[in-house]
């Protein structure tokens, strides 16, 4: 079963938490956003894009995966729309598809010799958040 | 005082130092840090969508751990204490999240968030005291200008952390005056090192780093402290060398004369 835009809009509101029709378009989100440049949509762009329906872009998008999860947006938001859940929950949708993931284990080696003094929690992060 | 303590994976590997100076201090205080047996890793990050149970479940056996043993959960790095802190908080505040948990783990008695999870520097300061921690120190730290960076995990969401002032925050600060040395205050300390996004992108990181690194550097810190271990390989990592960045307590190590006191200072 093949669901459309809006419905899927309608689970990455259900499983952000978000409540995405009470933001008021300051853009504060994006402008505090230390991922901003790296970015091809922005904070202030996925909460409306979501409130509209309107996310297949947002899915196709490979550099939601520059989100820091630093939650800058969300502690600064005025409205308590906590844009980095919407972000997160777009990411999410895209991992759980099959081949959605743009992270392989295959790659981790390579990092770990090419760096001995990456942490484990970044690893370990990159796993949950890269892939699912 | 006798605590459950969680290292965490990190903890065990690349920031042994963050974990053989916190249990030592803590020894030297009179605290005694009590490792939770079995332990797993917590996964490093909280997984935001609301659906995600299974990602959720080590955190929670932890959690568990801490309240079968009757005592509060102590944490040190940041990481730990975020994912640890707002499991805890699904448990107590989310139904739907705490009913399929249990299903699926079948404890004997049902978790609800119960446990207490504390954070080494709320130990210090709620349990312990800033004041009293400062009479404990032997070695004062007089004449060092040093920079708190608190980065990301331990401050936000504030609503959920309920660790301090998520944009003007000073436990660090209050930590770093007990110790006898002077704390230096910087706007970008409560700003994102690029955590591990530097797996993908290293130039990224490098240039969160390096504003984090000028700024404090313009305010006048001579060198850096965190709790946080992916904090301290961005921040060592991506600058040149000229800022020296230390864990929280590799500090309080020193200014309560341990290093001189015989004890070993490597593991």
């Amino acid at each position: 079963m093949k669901l459309d835009e809006k419905e899927i809009a309608g689970i990455i509101k259900e499983i952000s938490g978000s409540d995405v029709k009470k933001c008021m378009k300051c853009g504060k989100c994006s402008a505090t956003c230390p991922a901003y440049g790296e970015m091809k949509f922005h904070p202030h762009q996925f909460v409306t894009m979501v409130a509209r329906g309107k996310i297949d872009e947002l899915l196709k998008d490979e550099t939601v995966t520059r989100c820091l999860s630093c939650f800058a947006c969300v502690e600064r938001c005025p409205r308590g729309v906590e844009p980095a859940n919407v972000v997160a929950a777009v990411r999410v949708l895209a991992e759980r598809e099959q081949g959605g993931s743009n992270f392989v284990p295959d790659e981790v080696p390579a990092l770990i010799i090419a760096d001995k003094e990456i942490p484990q929690q970044a690893l370990v992060s990159a796993f949950r958040r890269y892939r699912k | 005082m006798n605590y459950s303590y969680y290292p965490g994976c990190t903890l065990k590997t690349k920031a042994q130092d963050l974990d053989f100076y916190g249990r030592e201090s803590a020894a030297a205080l009179g605290i005694t840090l009590e490792e939770l047996p079995e332990w797993q890793c917590c996964g490093a990050v909280y997984p935001i969508a609301r659906d995600e149970i299974a990602t959720k479940l080590s955190a929670i056996r932890a959690l568990m751990a801490a309240r079968d043993n009757g005592t509060p959960l102590v944490t040190l790095c940041s990481a730990c204490h975020h994912v640890l802190t707002r499991v805890n908080g699904d448990m107590q505040r989310n139904a739907d999240i705490r009913m399929k948990a249990n299903n699926y783990l079948k404890p004997a008695v049902p978790y609800a968030g119960e446990t207490r999870v504390i954070h080494y520097l709320q130990l210090l300061r709620d349990e312990i005291g800033f004041d009293n921690l400062k009479q404990a120190v032997k070695k004062p730290l007089k004449g060092r200008k040093i920079g708190a960076y608190y980065g990301c995990l331990l401050l936000r969401p504030s609503k959920e952390m309920q660790f301090d002032d998520p944009e003007n925050p000073h436990i660090i600060e209050d930590f770093i005056k007990a110790l006898g040395a002077e704390p230096v205050v910087y706007a970008m300390r409560n700003e994102c090192c690029g955590g591990y996004v530097t797996l993908k992108s290293e130039a990224q990181a490098k240039e969160n780093v390096d504003l984090i690194i000028k700024n404090a550097r313009a305010h006048g810190a001579e060198e850096l402290i965190t709790a946080c271990p992916l904090c301290m390989y961005n921040l060592r990592a991506h600058q040149d060398g000229s800022m020296p960045v230390r864990y929280i307590t590799e500090l309080l190590y020193e200014a309560l004369g341990l290093r001189e006191g015989g004890a070993a200072d490597e593991t």
